[in-house]
């Protein structure tokens, strides 16, 4: 059984986007600060650190999740994915991303990480969604540009190019 | 904000965790999807010198059929239950009331023993458990024990769970009834200020529950003889319900929304059944 004591800092290692990574991290160090500050993966917003508005949405084996919700230590073994995960080495867009894009649906583009975590695994599953379902997705984040329709727009453009793709 | 510092310890059995409940009780939070807790940690209302995390137990992750109930693992998610596919079959009311818990993200690693644990007035699971007269059980050092969801919720965020004792799972029976829900928030996702099931065994004999109206979920059955009949009931149970005031409501609009709201919810649940 691991037991930290809260003076303690201890040596968490997972998976960052298919790479192994470990830093030092004190039991209540979120996981969105130890993605930030220790692992140096800044892509990861914090808009609120309460669970509400979705900007530090990342994928914990596969699973879309706020990471201000999440201990580091919890991720401990863990698989994370990180909004710099979704574009290719040579930097092309994810189809998601070039449809965000495509659909101007980022102004500030603060919130646009989590929520491009959140259609990632969403789309994995149901890689069909209605726009009714498209927006049930969308109201676990807050962008305060508002632009909501775009992102709607994009993420349906998204999911008909996978169509065609497939 | 950041929490407060904490002693974290991640028991691999539930034996193991409850060696340290019974080590430190009152000090201890149990950690699971951490949807509720984390935050509360977060924002500083709560203080843990403690925190025991429960999501490596593997023993506490199924979901199983027993006894003519659905038990529910203490460290099962939301949307792991509502992806079971035999949900809207045997659990209509948990199929129908799952979708409102929270959103889609933190469904995903929120817990249905959690909510029940956390005992908010005003959220979805406590009430399906309380309406389909469902059970927690408990284990602590001492032994097990089995209690209805009425004994459990005892007010608001307030149970019957003692400090040394660890929810291991709780039971949903499986009920041959037509099930209804519908709920009025601020924000899909938010709490809701008034949410109202219905079950209904025939045309005649319907349970109704409601949450946001009192200090837990309240549940009453009776008999629908006509809607006349049926809006009277929902009156008096406004009435005597009361409601609360608080920053989204006042009292007389949770009443209001009790009086138009519920007779549809019974209506919606009744029209399910043969004639």
């Amino acid at each position: 059984m691991r037991r930290v004591s809260k003076s303690e800092h201890a040596r968490v290692s997972l998976t960052l986007n298919g790479r192994k990574a470990s830093g030092q991290a004190e039991p209540r160090m979120l996981l969105s600060d130890f993605l930030r500050h220790v692992l140096g993966a800044t892509g990861t917003h914090v808009g609120c650190e309460h669970g509400v508005c979705g900007c530090c949405t990342v994928l914990i084996d596969g699973t879309a999740v706020r990471s201000c919700l999440t201990l580091a230590i919890q991720a401990e073994g863990r698989e994370v994915t990180t909004v710099e995960a979704l574009a290719g080495p040579d930097g092309k867009l994810s189809p998601l991303q070039q449809a965000f894009q495509n659909n101007h649906a980022l102004q500030c583009g603060f919130c646009t990480p989590g929520i491009l975590m959140s259609f990632t695994d969403f789309l994995a599953r149901h890689p069909h969604p209605s726009e009714a379902e498209i927006v049930d997705v969308l109201s676990g984040h807050l962008c305060r540009c508002t632009g909501y329709a775009g992102i709607v727009s994009a993420v349906l453009e998204a999911t008909s190019r996978q169509a065609k793709s497939s | 904000m950041k929490p407060r510092p904490f002693d974290y310890m991640c028991p691999e059995t539930v034996d193991e965790a409850l060696a340290l409940l019974a080590e430190h009780g009152e000090d201890a939070r149990i950690l699971a999807g951490g949807q509720t807790l984390i935050a509360m940690l977060n924002l500083r209302v709560v203080e843990a010198p403690v925190l025991i995390d429960i999501t490596r137990i593997r023993e506490l992750d199924a979901i199983r059929e027993l006894d003519g109930t659905v038990e529910v693992g203490a460290t099962v998610t939301q949307n792991r239950l509502l992806q079971l596919p035999s949900l809207a079959e045997k659990l209509p009311l948990l199929h129908a009331v799952l979708p409102f818990v929270g959103h889609f993200q933190t469904r995903n690693k929120g817990t249905v023993c959690g909510s029940i644990a956390h005992a908010d007035p005003a959220s979805e699971i406590p009430l399906a458990l309380a309406l389909l007269g469902g059970q927690v059980t408990l284990r602590s050092q001492k032994g097990a024990r089995i209690l209805s969801a009425s004994e459990f919720q005892q007010g608001m965020l307030l149970t019957a769970r003692a400090p040394d004792e660890l929810i291991t799972a709780v039971r949903f029976p499986i009920v041959n009834v037509r099930v209804a829900f519908r709920e009025v928030a601020r924000r899909h996702g938010d709490f809701a200020i008034v949410a109202i099931a219905a079950a209904a065994e025939n045309r005649e004999n319907i349970r109704i529950g409601i949450a946001g109206m009192a200090d837990r979920p309240a549940v009453r059955s009776f008999q629908v003889d006509g809607a006349a009949s049926l809006q009277h009931a929902i009156e008096r149970l406004a009435w005597e319900l009361e409601g609360y005031d608080d920053i989204h409501a006042s009292a007389r609009m949770r009443r209001d929304l009790l009086r138009r709201l519920g007779p549809i919810v019974v209506e919606e649940a009744r029209q399910q059944c043969a004639a």
